[in-house]
């Protein structure tokens, strides 16, 4: 799955005085209040850190109200779909007009019928709702499917995306997974299918999650430049 | 605090920068409306069914789910071809909500149905009329099958697209409240049906969209706390959204937006307490009050800005006919029934840790306040092992850290000391380990600081020590048998108050007479000629610890005046005329007595078994007539109203009792 990325991250977090009794806390709650929430200078949603605090003395702002900046190293997990990404998500519902699915377990998404190939059909049989493709028998998507799309947009104020299913390499990873060889369209680089590979029936977010080593590291001006545009925490 | 507003003034300020790069993403708060000539046009027609394919003979229509969507996914993709006729027409059936015929209403549900299925053709600039005409509908309006389809549409259309969710949200918590003119038929049997149908399926709504939209809840909060009407709002508009978000908080997304909930609750109850003045509840006739006052002590009180300087006697007829009391008075007792909810599925303990918070960033902080605190009080009652104990050690810890600042501290004794003395569901061990850690700390303070009486230095010990002789009025009887508490308790504390801070000096006169006299009457004291008992009279520092707050004259759990609440609380609650001093242990008791004293709490919860009220307050005139003739020259004699209590302790004006 793409989006999911690690950062190395210097961050500068402004305190107000009152939390000085209990610095730790108060960087962990704010830290804490960004998380599910979509970050501008990180460019994507923070989904965990873990946070190192580099030094026990805190350079005071001047004036009305001195906020000590407090110097942070955090490793941050980060999620940012982009259109064209190839994403996995959980099948919550599926009537004929949408497949609504969850990725992560907190960003919801959703398929509209009019990005559904045509080879995959909508099916009504004794009450169960399903999407069976007409040219494989066993490609099968129902509530409860792990599918893989492409992400056709990113709502970053509700975290909500929107996929389509009409690339040949999308659907149900069960299926996708053990015929590689059919997809004939893209061209994946080895280590990519070695990793979804790996993956094969796992719908544990953790376990998605913990797969992807992909490093970006982000320079300390730019993050404390952009850290001291905010407004201080409470 | 940090969990109450989920939105930090960072996030805010990134989002709208956010905003300001990229191009303008068509969200308009306000839709506008629909062309009004157009829907004349149509009331003018009569209402034109929209052109649903073949209609038959006998108006029977046959059609698929599928058809029905996919005709209105047309109508509603012509629009951006221009041809706005069936488009019109949909959002016509929409509009005419009101006096509908059977079948009329059997198309508006068809209606909703189809667009249901057809969200993902709803566009946000194009069918903004029809947007706005679902957003303002009301589920008040109409029966259970349109309402189901009104409430399918909604979950399709904030499930489909991130930029209908609050929109969908913000319309469900419209529907909290009903509109205007139903209000008056809540109490009603049908406006009880009609209530209990809308509000299970806006609660059912959330649930749904929550399944598909996980941070919908986030969402959700921030605009249920933005939607709560303020109190100058009609009162059944806020009871009924207070209802509602108790609901939520009982709820399946319960969890997720639970504690939230409550807290705003009881922010509301506090804002709600605070606008009841301390002078809408006092007496005018002065000269009725317990206290007969000096007359510097009157130009004390005029002079002063605080109006309720000195202790006067509170009335509940005084604050009959004050709306803002009898709106505090219902919420309160929707956040008791809340509370009992609660308990009965096992959920108190996790509430009350919530409750505990709230009440310490809340209530403890909020000056005097009247009402509110009862919430916990009741919390406490009906938990007394777990949530009882819980808030008088929470209390205690509060009290005798030295990091807490001085007006938390002396607000958490007098909260603790009223409690200790008004809970009577509190065992007489637990009481005494409480009075033992505040003698403790009294003893400690007494040996660490060795000045002389100065009621400013030393306010929190002599709040302290006010707190335990208070407690020790209402409870020294029951606990004079006990021959360990005697060394335990009564010894430490007796060199607290032969210390050279003097607390016998500083403290609430009225409090530190009776004290003495119990102590007297039970002998509890080793009596030397240094220490003088009798003949205490007020000097100039006394009432003096208290400050401005005058937090010495602060017992926050006396009787509730609130007329509902106080038949929750009254079983629970210990009034002064139950308590038996030491001193009447001379006078010929008797059986009689006692049986009273049971029978009372008995004869309470009787009367709690549906009975008018008035006529309970009847029984109350009768009930607090006491039983013995001779108390009337006692400590507080001639009540007429169980609203006694001894923050009004009356020095007793008969020789004959000392």
């Amino acid at each position: 799955m793409e989006g999911l990325s690690v950062a190395d991250a210097n961050l500068v977090v402004y305190l107000h005085p009152s939390k000085s009794r209990n610095v730790s806390q108060a960087i962990l709650r704010e830290l804490g209040s960004w998380l599910f929430k979509f970050n501008e200078t990180f460019d994507g949603v923070l989904l965990a850190y873990d946070v190192n605090i580099l030094d026990k003395k805190a350079e005071i702002l001047s004036g009305v109200h001195p906020y000590f900046a407090a110097k942070l190293k955090a490793n941050l997990l980060l999620f940012s779909p982009k259109p064209d990404m190839l994403i996995e998500g959980k099948v919550m519902k599926l009537c004929q007009e949408s497949i609504h699915v969850i990725v992560l377990g907190f960003s919801s998404a959703i398929v509209t019928a009019e990005n559904i190939r045509g080879e995959l059909k909508y099916k009504n049989k004794d009450r169960e709702e399903l999407f069976a493709s007409k040219s494989h028998k066993r490609h099968v998507i129902k509530v409860g499917t792990v599918i893989r799309f492409l992400v056709k947009s990113f709502d970053d104020e509700i975290l909500h995306i929107t996929g389509s299913l009409i690339p040949a390499h999308t659907g149900s990873i069960r299926w996708l997974d053990r015929n590689l060889e059919e997809i004939s369209e893209f061209d994946r680089s080895a280590t990519k299918s070695r990793d979804r590979e790996s993956l094969g029936d796992k719908t544990n977010d953790d376990d998605i999650a913990s797969n992807y080593q992909l490093y970006k590291e982000i320079s300390c001006s730019q993050l404390v430049g952009n850290v001291a545009t905010e407004s201080p925490c409470r | 605090m940090d969990n109450y507003f989920p939105f930090k003034i960072g996030d805010l300020h990134f989002h709208t920068s956010r905003r300001r790069q990229t191009p303008p993403v068509p969200v308009p708060v306000q839709l506008s409306h629909p062309n009004p000539v157009q829907i004349k046009q149509g009331k003018r027609m009569g209402l034109e069914l929209p052109k649903y394919p073949e209609i038959e003979e006998d108006n029977v229509l046959n059609f698929t789910d599928s058809e029905l969507v996919s005709h209105v996914k047309n109508a509603l993709t012509s629009v951006l071809s221009g041809d706005h006729n069936s488009y019109n027409q949909l959002v016509g059936v929409m509009h005419h909500s009101k006096h509908l015929a059977p079948d009329e209403v059997a198309l508006l549900e068809t209606t909703l149905k189809a667009l249901a299925g057809a969200v993902s053709s709803i566009d946000i600039t194009h069918h903004d009329s029809l947007l706005s005409a679902i957003f303002t509908m009301s589920m008040w309006n109409y029966g259970p099958h349109v309402a189901d389809a009104l409430a399918e549409l909604i979950v399709s259309l904030a499930i489909s697209n991130g930029k209908y969710l609050d929109l969908c949200l913000r319309m469900l918590v419209s529907n909290f409240t009903p509109p205007p003119y139903f209000l008056d038929k809540l109490k009603l049997p049908r406006g009880l049906e009609r209530k209990g149908q809308v509000l299970c399926r806006v609660h059912a709504a959330f649930k749904k969209i929550a399944d598909y939209v996980p941070l919908a809840p986030l969402r959700l909060l921030t605009i249920v706390l933005q939607g709560m009407p303020t109190i100058y709002h009609k009162d059944r508009a806020i009871v009924i959204y207070v209802e509602n978000m108790l609901k939520l908080e009982s709820g399946e997304i319960g969890e997720l937006v639970g504690s939230t909930m409550l807290m705003a609750v009881v922010d509301r109850l506090i804002e709600l307490d605070v606008e009841i003045g301390w002078d809408a509840i006092l007496q005018d006739d002065f000269s009725k009050g317990i206290f007969e006052m000096e007359l510097e002590d009157m130009d004390d009180i005029e002079e002063s800005a605080e109006p309720d300087v000195g202790e006067f006697r509170l009335s509940r007829k005084s604050l009959a006919g004050n709306s803002i009391a009898e709106l505090l008075d219902n919420l309160l007792v929707l956040t008791f029934e809340h509370l009992e909810s609660c308990e009965r599925e096992g959920r108190l303990a996790k509430v009350f840790e919530t409750l505990l918070q709230s009440f310490q960033i809340t209530v403890l902080s909020a000056y005097k306040s009247k009402f509110a605190q009862f919430v916990i009080f009741y919390a406490c009652a009906l938990d007394p092992e777990n949530c009882g104990m819980r808030f008088a050690t929470v209390l205690v810890e509060l009290f005798v850290q030295y990091s807490q600042p001085q007006p938390t501290r002396m607000s958490a004794v007098a909260y603790l000391a009223s409690y200790l003395s008004r809970a009577k569901f509190l065992s007489a061990s637990f009481i005494c380990s409480m009075l033992k850690r505040l003698v403790d700390w009294c003893l400690e303070y007494c040996e660490t600081h060795n000045g002389d009486v100065n009621p400013n230095a030393h306010r929190v010990f002599y709040s302290g020590c006010q707190a335990i002789m208070y407690v020790l009025c209402f409870r020294m009887k029951a606990f004079v048998n006990v021959p360990r508490l005697k060394l335990q308790l009564i010894m430490p504390l007796e060199q607290v108050l032969k210390h050279k801070l003097n607390p016998l000096k500083v403290c609430l006169p009225s409090v530190v007479e009776e004290f003495l006299r119990q102590a007297k009457a039970a002998s509890l004291f080793t009596v030397s000629e240094t220490f003088i008992f009798d003949g205490l009279l007020e000097s100039e520092l006394s009432r003096a610890f208290g400050g401005l707050e005058r937090l010495d004259t602060f017992f926050p759990f006396d009787p509730c005046l609130l007329k509902r609440c106080d038949s929750f609380i009254r079983p629970m609650f210990v009034f002064w005329s139950m308590v038996k001093p030491t001193y009447d242990d001379d006078e010929d008791d008797g059986s009689s007595d006692d049986e009273l004293v049971q029978d009372l709490p008995n004869e309470n919860e009787e009367m709690m078994n549906g009975i008018d009220m008035d006529e309970f307050d009847c029984l109350l005139q009768k009930m607090s007539i006491t039983p013995k003739s001779t108390s009337s020259h006692k400590f507080g004699g001639r009540f007429q109203e169980q609203a006694r209590m001894p923050s009004r302790i009356r020095p007793s004006t008969s020789p004959e009792s000392l």
